[in-house]
């Protein structure tokens, strides 16, 4: 069996020329169609997203020509994406997979969208026939090991971007968001992305509060949330169980005697301020209050940046279980791949034993059912003892890095014909 | 023989011990799987000890020290488990694990002196006054370890340090709201404890001496008690606050407890 991918990802094509290869949805089941038939190819499978598109495809014995293959499928000029290829075969295709797979090799690493990706584009080459046997075998894996590196290793369960550093610290302070309010100070792209985010993950309502009242009240409309006069703003405040501010104030909006008046009207109940504004809107002396978590940009920055770092240390450790299972996986093809050898051993000296009984037939003449018998017996005792080395040696070279090698001299010594699969 | 099997008890308590003194500095989540059914095992022994040994004895002898020792291990135990069973943290572990260990050690090291030798004690008030008591001891501990694990959690969201936000600790909220409802579950049972210790005490003495360090001291409790409720509930103390409190309530816990062994009236046995 050969193994092969060829593609571009986010790493070696800039944004320009992966637009360019990336196929449509509508089109990706004639892709893989054509990819099938194309010569040498048995199996194949397209993977186009956003940041990558690789076409992985298994072929008979020689390696099959892919890139000639995409030579035709693409309508842009190679000289364009020839540059930006990347190419693997055997182990390092598998590896590639596995890696993709488990979103080791993301923009982000540990970004679960991959795995779905990988899988969606499994479900079109199997519904067209592209993936039967050996590649199904693989993918099936490498959903495993995906899912093995998810659970084993840390890689995928940090928050890496500002706004979703500030929902995990939300749960951490609220547990759930179910029924908490959301206070936007200030209408800008950002507080309004956090809010979204705070608002995907359960929280009830929102109130936004903008010096320009129109604005606040267009943000508002955004999430069914209420605008209020921003004159009103410390009356209101204390409802929030989370305030986001952004506003262009020059000086802090929020003090401690601020903090104080709103922990008194809420009885104590905490609340957590994210101050996404430059210069701050929230005096950082008010951290130190009972019950008030405030968390300026660059606290969330801070955040996010020793997750990266985590997720880069677990991504170490998700290598090295990659590795481990590429080895396995190797190992099972190649113990599945000694097995039609076997049977074509049998077949072929089957054949030569009813030969020979078929020739010497006529010479013995009328037998009785106890010399039918003998003759039998004997000739398959004959049969069984010469097969039973090159047999064995083929099981036991099955899991070691040779048995291609063993394979090929059983087949030449016994002059097998048929193909191995 | 009670004390095999609360020797039993002990050896998966240990188990707990170890997991609560490894969880300050490991991630694990293969010792929460062996911790948890270890500690319930020691849940199942040390009920088979308190059982047999009253049935042994043919009488109550939960008022021996060394039983009550076990019987607040196991109470402290069955509230952590409720806590487990409804909010699905295992963190107040890290607190309660070491306590039950102490008090099952110390329970399971000694001789079983009696205590309780009037006979014409109303054992049914008794056993009331005895289990109340203790249900209220294991929900202020309980809540005290929450509003430690509160503090806990809040220094390290406040402090910003992305290491000190690492520590699995279940969400603020949550903790607090353990906190609480343990000390609304314990209130009342602390007061019907009280009282049923009031009713003993009128039956086998005829009178209340009120300067009995043993009644005092449990008032006063009582009345630490009442306090951290009243502020929790109707000014929402928590935090540092509540934590000084229900240190307060639990070191007046401690010294009501630690009474048995000076009070006229209400002792155990030389042990």
């Amino acid at each position: 069996m050969s193994l092969q991918i060829i593609g571009v990802n986010h790493l070696t094509a800039p944004v320009e020329v992966r637009e360019r290869l990336a196929i449509p949805e509508s089109r990706l089941a004639d892709s893989v169609r054509l990819l099938v038939q194309h010569p040498g190819v048995n199996e194949g499978l397209i993977l186009s997203t956003c940041n990558r598109v690789e076409v992985l495809a298994q072929s008979a014995n020689d390696r099959a020509d892919l890139r000639g293959f995409l030579h035709q499928l693409f309508t842009v000029p190679a000289s364009e994406f020839e540059s930006h290829l990347y190419e693997f075969s055997e182990r390092e295709a598998i590896r590639h997979l596995f890696r993709v797979a488990a979103s080791l090799d993301s923009m982000v690493v540990g970004e679960p969208q991959i795995l779905g990706q990988v899988k969606e584009a499994y479900a079109t080459a199997r519904a067209v026939g592209a993936v039967h046997s050996q590649l199904d075998l693989l993918l099936t894996r490498a959903f495993a090991v995906a899912k093995r590196v998810r659970t084993e290793t840390a890689v995928g369960s940090s928050a890496v971007s500002v706004a979703s550093v500030a929902v995990d610290l939300a749960k951490k302070i609220f547990g759930s968001l179910q029924g908490k309010h959301v206070y936007l100070v200030g209408a800008g792209k950002m507080s309004e992305l956090a809010a979204r985010h705070l608002m995907a993950h359960g929280a009830e309502s929102i109130f936004v509060a903008n010096r320009t009242h129109d604005r606040a009240a267009q943000l508002a409309a955004k999430f069914s949330g209420q605008a209020i006069l921003f004159e009103q703003l410390y009356e209101t405040c204390d409802r929030a169980d989370i305030v986001i501010t952004s506003t262009g104030a020059p000086h802090a909006i929020f003090r401690t005697e601020h903090g104080e008046l709103f922990l008194n009207r809420r009885k104590n109940r905490p609340m957590f301020f994210i101050d996404i504004a430059v210069p701050r809107d929230v005096d950082p002396e008010m951290n130190k209050l009972d019950g008030i978590f405030v968390y300026d940009i660059d606290d969330l920055q801070q955040a996010v940046s020793s997750n990266v770092a985590d997720r880069r240390r677990e991504a170490e450790r998700a290598e090295e279980i990659i590795n481990l299972e590429v080895t396995r996986f190797q190992q099972r093809l190649q113990s599945l791949d000694v097995v039609p050898t076997i049977v074509s051993l049998q077949d072929h000296l089957e054949t030569i034993r009813q030969a020979e009984i078929d020739r010497v037939r006529g010479r013995l003449g009328e037998l009785s059912p106890e010399q039918e018998n003998a003759l039998e017996t004997l000739t398959r005792g004959i049969v069984n003892k010469i097969m039973h080395t090159p047999v064995s040696t083929l099981k036991t070279a099955a899991t070691e890095p040779e048995a291609t090698t063993v394979i090929d001299v059983v087949r030449r010594l016994f002059n097998l014909q048929e193909k191995k699969r | 023989m009670p004390i095999i099997w609360l020797r039993f008890a002990l050896a998966c308590y240990t188990v707990g011990l170890v997991h609560a003194l490894l969880a300050l500095t490991h991630r694990s989540n293969v010792l929460n799987r062996v911790a948890l059914p270890a500690m319930g095992s020691g849940m199942i022994f040390q009920f088979v000890a308190l059982t047999e040994s009253v049935l042994v004895a043919g009488q109550i002898t939960l008022a021996t020290v060394h039983n009550s020792e076990s019987l607040l291990a196991l109470l402290i135990m069955l509230a952590f488990m409720l806590v487990y069973a409804i909010y699905h943290t295992s963190s107040p572990g890290i607190v309660v694990f070491p306590l039950v260990f102490i008090l099952t050690f110390v329970a399971a090291t000694g001789q079983q002196p009696f205590l309780v030798n009037s006979p014409g004690l109303l054992r049914g008030w008794l056993v009331a006054h005895i289990t109340l008591i203790f249900t209220g001891y294991a929900a202020l501990f309980i809540s005290f370890a929450a509003s430690l694990l509160y503090l806990v959690q809040e220094r390290s969201l406040k402090s910003k340090h992305p290491n000190t936000t690492r520590l699995r600790l279940p969400p603020l909220e949550t903790i607090d709201e353990i906190g609480f409802r343990s000390l609304l579950l314990g209130f009342p049972s602390m007061t019907l404890g009280l009282i049923a210790g009031i009713v003993v005490a009128q039956a086998s003495f005829g009178r209340i001496d009120l300067l009995d360090p043993k009644i005092f001291l449990s008032l006063l409790m009582w009345a630490v008690y009442m306090l951290m409720v009243f502020t929790r509930w109707n000014a929402g103390w928590r935090g540092r606050r509540a934590a000084y409190l229900a240190t307060g309530a639990f070191a007046a816990a401690l010294i009501a407890w630690s009474a048995n062994y000076f009070s006229a009236i209400h002792r155990f046995a030389a042990s």
